[in-house]
């Protein structure tokens, strides 16, 4: 866990709105590292989703540098980026954006037709504890199953980090604690570096690692001694 | 299969409504491409392989009566490759079983049997034996639709003696695709024949042994046709030649070239509305889509898909669209190619029809589909290739609506909230409600365009019998006649009314412009045959002056005061310089009149006539037309009243066609455009109406919302629709305007009135089926939904 998956130095972003330029992030040092599960803690507008889109290679920082392993992704180009976000990173979203009109295995699918080493989609599926889902649309799931479907879909590639953004943050709290259960049984078991999102601070037992936003910078990063499984944290 | 290719498929299967409703547009105009390229083909191969086969001639001459050895000073013409000389005559029929006269085109036959150039085609039986003097062929369609088979016989008036002629076999001939007989106005096979009869009797029956008064020539390749004909007129005038006249005056020929330019007109315009609409339609359509799939093109661009493969699914998703409207397309197009071969196949007598499949038509029409909808689809398909994942992953930004200077104006209305949110959407898309409100109006216009025509028979009828031609038979003497004739012919049984009218042969000049035309000579008391200004008022020809067809007035380039050069072709072919006393508005033909004194004065001649026009006693009109049989010197009858009720069967049988046609394509076209837009507003503003109704807005009050901008810009694409039909209506008269025929520009209210009706009908049944998703609009769930 020694080695950085993710390093940034002086990452700014700028939004130009119309009249007011917004600092969505104002020179954010980080690094992330192999296997961690860290939670990005903040409250709205804090950064934290800008940072994710910058690091799943979504959006472009305004300056500042940000790699990926030895991957500079401030120099790459859209092509570039595409390809990255192709094989290395995972995404799961807070509103699922599961594609209505395919099943349970066909948005897996989606993933694992442009990937390099996918697992099959079912197995995938099973992963999350969905094996009985598999021909189900959204439409006929409930928000948990929805959200781990999304989870599915995104470790069938076996990508190397996972970014969520407030994975369990349209959920109720049991029905959230058996993504959470996913999300740590994904990076336990295949080491996948997993950074989430979240605007419940409770979360932050189960991580490795805590980063706090506020206004565009980092407030505090503190490591957790003792982690509680998601079933234990008292939402 | 591919999961996005998954996703492709189920997206369509979900808008089938809306992409059926696209497709439709976009068959129209592969099927009217299709059709109309398929047709113009096979009219031309067709015609080019029976005129090569058959040895079609380049040039024509009648004459009164040339002698034989003419013919090798003919064929010494420079550019003249072959030549034939013939007799024809016209004779008056009597077939068993009919009791009006019917009217026989006789043309001989050389003696080695088949003519060198214009050579008939043997469909059943023989060719007549040389020497016989009873024995004729016919050209096919006459013998079928009066059930004649080879063996049978009819009687004819051959020179004033009755003879009776027995079918040995049935031709068709190049000259005589379009078969129609003196004075009919569509081809009457059972009224009218060609017969191919022996050179030696043809010649005894027309007093033409040793003689000709017809000739055909082909050229050798590099002739000029002009400079041949001049010669040939040189050659033929001591003989009373009638003038010469390339293969595209001839009379057959001409209706094939109108018929093939109107398959070209066809070809040109209509499509490229349809395929414009369908772009349009896929353009809006494909902008809502992509608009409420944007966080799942954020998803596919986050989870690795590329830009292009972004792009290409959307693309794809129009092409789909496309290939159901080419399946569409080709199925109306090959059913419809076929429906109008068989209609040609009863106007025009082909021996065959060459129709070959042709596939460059198929992948050409294809090839244009899928560029409309690609061109249609293609901003916004970039534009979701360009979104960046990161911004697509957002919800849009609300649409910016700010305070113009319209909306001031609205402002000042003081509008209820609704109207103001119907007109804001229209000011807020601006290039959106204008396409819509053409689409729209080009279905109004489509309308007037079709519908026009029926009001132009109507007044062409008007104009050409109640108006202008209100005998009910026409006799036509084989020869002029003293006037006297008219003394014999008012003897004969049923007759009310006689009045004797002379056609001379002669060719206009004015300035640089000729024309060859029939004359008409007629007495300013004329009452049955009359001819009519432009003003609708009956005038007779001043003494001295002549009047002209408007269209041949136009063709002259010749004004009411301006004098033209008149040289008679007949007679002792002189020369007169004569002021045009005004124009006559004419639907048929050419025509140009002259005082019946004048004339006679001009040529120092005694009173004669060409013509009697006939008003009859009903009652007595089977005696007439026994007596008719027998008499001597007839070249021919018109039956005004049979020609008119026959051209009035077909054009009402044609109108209910057409106007069919044409108010589904109108149909088709509003429904998708008006459907269409109903159900993107729908998309769009779903959560807008949602919340109306959770404010306490009524069903009705929310779906007036909803139906409110596409019926307002329904309303607004009317006046546009009259105009724009207008133009179609103006640039078809122009376009099949020929020497044979006009058809006036005639636009009643009631054509305006019936296109908007159908097209507001459509409109609001279309938008109706939309406003039931309303009703059934679940108010909780669409608040949740994110957008």
């Amino acid at each position: 866990m020694d080695r950085p998956i993710f390093r940034t130095e002086a990452l700014s972003k700028v939004y130009d709105t119309g009249g007011a330029k917004v600092h969505a992030l104002a020179g954010v040092d980080l690094k992330l590292f192999t296997g961690e599960l860290a939670v990005l803690l903040g409250p709205s507008g804090s950064g934290k989703s800008t940072l994710l889109n910058i690091l799943g290679g979504l959006d472009r920082a305004s300056s500042g540098k940000v790699w990926f392993r030895d991957i500079d992704l401030s120099a790459l180009r859209e092509r570039g980026l595409t390809r990255y976000r192709r094989d290395h990173v995972g995404f799961v979203f807070q509103f699922y954006n599961l594609v209505p009109s395919l099943s349970a295995r066909e948005n897996v699918q989606l993933v694992t037709d442009v990937a390099r080493d996918p697992m099959d989609p079912a197995e995938a599926l099973g992963l999350v504890g969905l094996s009985h889902r598999l021909d189900h649309f959204p439409a006929e799931m409930s928000g948990g199953e929805q959200q781990r479907v999304a989870i599915a879909r995104a470790i069938a590639k076996r990508p190397e980090v996972l970014l969520c953004d407030e994975p369990t943050g349209a959920l109720d709290s049991k029905t959230g604690v058996q993504v959470l259960e996913a999300l740590k049984d994904i990076n336990e078991r295949f080491g996948t570096t997993t950074i989430v999102i979240t605007h419940n601070a409770a979360i932050r037992r189960m991580a490795h690692r805590i980063v706090r936003f506020q206004d565009g910078r980092i407030v505090s990063a503190e490591t957790n001694e003792t982690r509680l499984a998601p079933h234990d944290i008292d939402w | 299969m591919q999961a996005l290719d998954i996703k492709l498929l189920r997206d369509f299967r979900r808008l089938w409504a809306q992409a059926l409703a696209i497709a439709l547009v976009l068959g129209c105009g592969v099927a009217i491409f299709l059709t109309s390229f398929e047709m113009y083909n096979a009219l031309e191969d067709t015609r080019a392989a029976y005129y090569e086969r058959n040895r079609f001639a380049d040039v024509f001459s009648e004459t009164r009566r040339a002698p034989a050895p003419l013919e090798a000073e003919i064929a010494a013409i420079p550019g003249v490759a072959s030549v034939e000389t013939r007799v024809v005559g016209s004779v008056i029929l009597d077939i068993p079983g009919r009791t009006q006269t019917a009217v026989g085109r006789v043309i001989s036959l050389p003696n080695g049997g088949l003519p060198q150039l214009n050579i008939p085609l043997l469909r059943a039986g023989r060719l007549p034996a040389p020497e016989a003097t009873d024995e004729v062929a016919v050209n096919e369609p006459f013998a079928r639709a009066n059930g004649f088979v080879p063996g049978d016989s009819f009687h004819a008036n051959l020179n004033g003696q009755k003879r009776q002629l027995t079918i040995t076999g049935t031709m068709l001939s190049p000259e005589f695709i379009y078969t129609i007989g003196p004075g009919q106005m569509m081809p009457d096979n059972a009224a009218f024949g060609i017969l191919w009869m022996p050179e030696r009797a043809a010649a005894a029956a027309f007093d033409m042994t040793g003689a000709f008064n017809s000739v055909a020539l082909s050229l050798t390749r590099d002739a000029q046709t002009a400079e041949v004909i001049d010669r040939l007129d040189d050659l033929l005038d001591p003989y009373g030649g009638f003038g010469a006249y390339g293969q595209e005056t001839q009379l057959s020929n001409s209706f094939i070239d109108a018929e093939i330019m109107q398959l070209r007109t066809l070809a040109m315009v209509l499509p490229p509305v349809f395929f414009g609409i369908s772009a349009f339609l896929v353009n809006m359509v494909l902008a809502r889509i992509i608009a409420l799939e944007r966080s799942e093109i954020g998803l596919l661009k986050a989870v690795g898909y590329s830009d292009a493969e972004v792009c290409q699914h959307y693309l794809m998703l129009a092409g789909l669209v496309a290939i159901a409207g080419i399946v569409l397309g080709f199925g109306a197009g090959s059913w419809l190619a076929h429906a109008l071969a068989r209609l040609y196949a009863d106007f025009f007598d082909f021996p065959y029809l060459i129709f070959r499949v042709s596939y460059d038509a198929y992948a050409i029409s294809a090839a244009i589909a899928l560029a409309a909808a690609g061109l249609g689809a293609g901003r916004s398909a970039l534009a979701a290739a360009r979104l960046s994942p990161a911004i697509a992953m957002q919800p849009p930004a609300p649409p910016r609506y700010s305070r113009g200077l319209f909306d001031r104006a609205l402002g000042a209305l003081r509008l209820s909230q609704p109207a103001m949110m119907v007109f804001r959407s229209i000011l807020r898309w601006p290039v959106r409600a204008g396409l819509t409100m053409l689409g729209l109006a080009l279905a109004v216009a489509v309308m007037v365009a079709a519908t026009f025509t029926d009001d132009a028979l109507d007044e062409i009828l008007d104009v050409a019998f109640s108006q202008s031609n209100r005998q009910d038979t026409m006799l036509l003497f084989a020869e002029d006649r003293p006037v006297s004739v008219l003394e014999e012919v008012r003897r004969l049984p049923g007759v009310l009314v006689v009045e004797g009218h002379l056609y001379l042969a002669a060719e206009l000049r004015h300035g640089p412009r000729s024309k060859q035309v029939a004359i008409e000579a007629r007495p300013p008391e004329s009452d049955l045959s009359r001819v009519i200004d432009g003003t609708g008022r009956v005038v007779a020809p001043p003494p001295g002056t002549i009047l002209l067809a408007d269209r041949l007035a136009a063709q002259l380039n010749a004004q009411p005061g301006d004098v033209i050069e008149v040289e008679f072709l007949t007679n002792r072919r002189e020369t007169f310089q004569l002021p045009v006393a005004g124009l006559v508005t004419q639907y048929f033909g050419l025509g140009a009149y002259m005082d019946f004194d004048t004339v006679n004065t001009l040529f120092r001649q005694a009173p004669r006539v060409s013509t009697a026009s006939l008003l009859i006693d009903e009652g007595h009109e089977d005696a007439l037309h026994a007596r008719l049989k027998e008499m001597p010197g007839l070249a021919g009858t018109i039956m005004l009243t049979e020609s008119r009720r026959a051209f009035e069967d077909t054009i009402a049988e044609n109108v209910v066609i057409m106007t069919t046609i044409y108010a589904t394509i109108a149909i088709l076209i509003t429904v998708g455009v008006a459907y269409n837009g109903a159900r993107v507003q729908l998309s769009e503003r779903a959560r807008e109406l949602a919340s109306l109704r959770i404010l306490g807005f009524s069903r009705g009050e929310v779906s007036a919302i909803l139906m409110g901008e596409t019926l307002v810009l329904a309303l607004a694409a009317q006046p546009l629709g009259w105009v724009l039909g207008s133009a179609i209506a103006w640039s078809m008269t122009e376009g099949f305007t020929s020497d044979l025929y006009a058809i006036p520009l005639v636009l009643k209210p009631a054509t305006f009135a019936q296109a908007s009706l159908v097209v507001l009908v459509a409109c609001v049944v279309a938008v109706l089926v939309v406003r039931r998703r309303l009703d059934n609009l679940d108010l909780v769930a669409v608040m949740k939904t994110r957008e």
